[in-house]
């Protein structure tokens, strides 16, 4: 942006005219300019739905959509750890298979361990795997796509094996009602009501806190109005979900409150979401992604870092692990998981994380998890063949890509 | 009367030497820097001294060495043989951290900035501050704010900009600014006029005035001999691995430099 001869005043902001609403939604969402339209789209995807379909939001469909949406969200987390670092990880399908298998094995009559041990073997074995091709990319400098390819039919092939072998007649039922309450077990109705308020609360006093501090400081304050904006959009959703958790959505007996997996993933979102944007490892990791080099000579062990990330690929993956065994009620060898990675990342990618590093937050998951779920769920209640389910949910990855590069691109002209 | 050109060199008035002690009124002093990459021989018996508070230019035509001789400083790549003397010492340099603790800061041609962060991390990236683990984004932001009035760094808008929508000018500003906050007392820039336009030249030639004037030593590695004369205070120029003249800049000319820099001699009216 070379200037002319008369010495034009420094800016980088080019005027567009932009009408006051489009130029305020993007200033309350800040860098997040692209999840705009993703969130539009998934408004327009559920009233869709729920005009087509009279059960799409009933208390029990809403649920369920929420548990097969868990699988993409922790899987889609555990991908944002390496897509910021421009890797990717293809093996986390079946490692999050060999997860659930080892949960559901130990806490067999047969083995009989505890729970905790069982789940922490799990975890320790999955973030094992991921730090095993972490070293092979770091040290043998080979892609990560590549090696996590041949990573993905090892431990596949691996986890067959044992599934066929270590119990008689094969597979690998749940038998530990912890194992089986992930994804089964609810909040009684009260403290369904006692969290949602407390996460509104706790979400308004940060905000609050972080206001004051800056002015304390004297440095320049975020307008009110994107506080007010992004709380008021919380406390509603917060609300109507409540509700509809609380509604009996039971048959024969009631079955009401919140799944305890809702807790549970938005304690993990909130976890690494502190770690990436709060702490020296998470600004490491975008560093990394964002120039490897300039991160390189500030100091950062790049080499460490990008092995972090991949264990923590696995560790994530473990726990989707988890609660996916708990939601199929078992594992045998023929729950085939080699597609779900590639939905993991379809659901990062949808939010609004780069292929490329150095750009992702863990919000990004989430949302593109619930989409997809959202269009599965909806498109098998309204009885399209599954086929298309395919062909739609491909179409909505190319168009959340393009919306959210062609938003990107408006705003870095904006700045 | 007939006149006979000769041709010698110019040097700049000390005897090179390898066992030479260094000077101590000087930031930097290097003695008898020798390097090859295997056969071939990079740079020879560099003998170089940086002040503070004053601005060495670097010069050279491409493959002269500057580069080279910038990296042995810097501890990235260190030199064969010859001696490093920082203030008056030896200095043992075998990694950037090395450098980077001693006060030398290098901005690279490619400035080493990350486009998806903002100032403030870039400002900050490799040493933020932390409160209980927790980074300090306040005390940082402040402190980078302070920073850039300080330098007269004031185009910038906002230090949450994203460092991708700063223009070039300003990413230069950023990056000499990053160097002055980790207290260097040497500041190395590559070529740090290359991409840039006018006014955005005349902005990182202020800059690096500014430094000089607060007693920072920098050395600027130039193709850009009207920068060079500019804003320097003592010019160094390489020829094939060679120093084959150093010394205040009031002692060359353009011609002479040019000279100096294509063919390694300046020629003599005798």
């Amino acid at each position: 942006m070379a200037s002319t001869s008369a010495p034009l005043p420094e800016t980088s902001i080019v005027d567009a005219p932009k009408t006051t609403l489009t130029a305020r939604l993007s200033s309350v969402v800040g860098p997040d300019v692209g999840i705009i339209p993703v969130l539009i789209a998934l408004v327009a995807l559920i009233i869709y739905f729920d005009i087509r379909s009279s059960v799409f939001l009933s208390a029990d469909n809403v649920t369920n959509l929420f548990i097969q949406a868990i699988i993409y969200i922790f899987l889609g987390m555990a991908e944002v750890w390496l897509l910021l670092l421009g890797e990717i990880d293809l093996s986390l399908g079946w490692v999050a298979g060999m997860s659930g298998s080892i949960a559901a094995i130990y806490t067999n009559i047969q083995f009989g361990w505890p729970w905790w041990l069982s789940f922490l073997a799990a975890l320790v074995v999955c973030t094992g795997i991921g730090g095993l091709s972490g070293l092979i990319v770091v040290k043998l400098k080979l892609p990560s796509f590549i090696v996590t390819l041949a990573m993905s039919f090892i431990v596949e092939g691996i986890l067959l094996y044992i599934l066929d072998h270590v119990f008689e007649g094969g597979g690998a039922p749940v038998q530990s009602s912890i194992l089986n309450n992930l994804t089964t077990g609810n909040l009684t109705p009260t403290w369904t009501w006692i969290f949602t308020i407390g996460v509104i609360a706790l979400t308004a006093a940060m905000m609050i806190f972080r206001d004051r501090s800056r002015r304390a400081a004297g440095l320049e304050v975020p307008a009110l109005y994107r506080m007010v904006v992004k709380l008021s959009a919380l406390s509603a959703v917060g609300v109507a979900l409540a509700l509809l958790f609380n509604h009996n959505r039971g048959s024969f007996i009631p079955i009401e409150g919140m799944p305890f997996a809702v807790p549970l993933v938005l304690a993990v979102l909130g976890i690494y979401s502190f770690v990436l944007g709060r702490t020296r490892f998470g600004r490491y990791m975008y560093a990394i992604g964002g120039n490897t080099e300039a991160a390189r000579r500030a100091g950062i062990p790049v080499n460490r870092y990008r092995i972090y990330a991949f264990m923590l690929g696995g560790f994530t993956a473990g726990i989707a692990g988890l609660f996916y065994v708990s939601r199929l009620g078992g594992y045998s060898s023929s729950s085939t998981d080699a597609s779900v990675v590639l939905y993991a990342v379809a659901a990062a990618v949808i939010g609004g994380t780069s292929l490329y590093g150095g750009r992702g937050k863990m919000t990004y998951p989430v949302v593109g998890g619930i989409i997809l779920a959202v269009i599965i769920n909806g498109l098998v209640l309204i009885q399209i063949s599954s086929t298309m389910v395919f062909v739609i949910t491909g179409v909505v990855l190319l168009g959340a890509v393009t919306v959210d590069s062609l938003a990107r691109k408006s705003q870095s002209l904006l700045k | 009367m007939s006149e006979s050109v000769t041709r010698e060199p110019v040097h700049a008035g000390f005897v090179a030497g390898s066992d030479m002690g260094a000077d101590p009124t000087m930031l930097l002093s290097l003695r008898g820097i020798t390097k090859h990459f295997g056969a071939v021989q990079a740079l020879r018996h560099v003998d170089l001294d940086v002040p503070a508070g004053q601005v060495t230019a670097l010069v050279g035509d491409n493959g002269a060495g500057k580069s080279t001789l910038i990296k042995a400083v810097a501890g990235i790549d260190g030199p064969s043989s010859g001696s490093m003397f920082w203030q008056g010492e030896k200095m043992d340099v075998h990694t950037p951290k090395d450098a980077a603790l001693l006060g030398i800061a290098t901005v690279y041609q490619d400035l080493a900035l990350c486009d998806n962060l903002d100032i403030v991390a870039n400002m900050y990236l490799g040493f933020e501050s932390t409160k209980h683990r927790v980074l300090d984004e306040i005390t940082m932001e402040k402190h980078t704010q302070e920073t850039l009035r300080d330098l007269s760094v004031t185009t910038v808008h906002s230090v949450r900009q994203l460092v991708a929508s700063l223009s070039g000018g300003q990413r230069q500003s950023i990056a000499v600014a990053r160097a002055v906050m980790r207290d260097a007392k040497l500041v190395i820039m590559d070529e740090p006029t290359a991409a840039l336009g006018v006014s955005q030249t005349a902005q990182v030639l202020a800059l690096i005035k500014t430094l000089a004037s607060r007693g920072i030593g920098v050395l600027v590695i130039s193709h850009n001999l009207n920068d060079v004369f500019e804003v320097a205070d003592r010019i160094a120029v390489m020829y094939l691995g060679t120093l084959v003249s150093s010394g205040p800049i009031a002692n060359y000319s353009m011609s002479s430099a040019v000279e100096l820099i294509t063919t390694g001699v300046v020629s003599r009216v005798a």
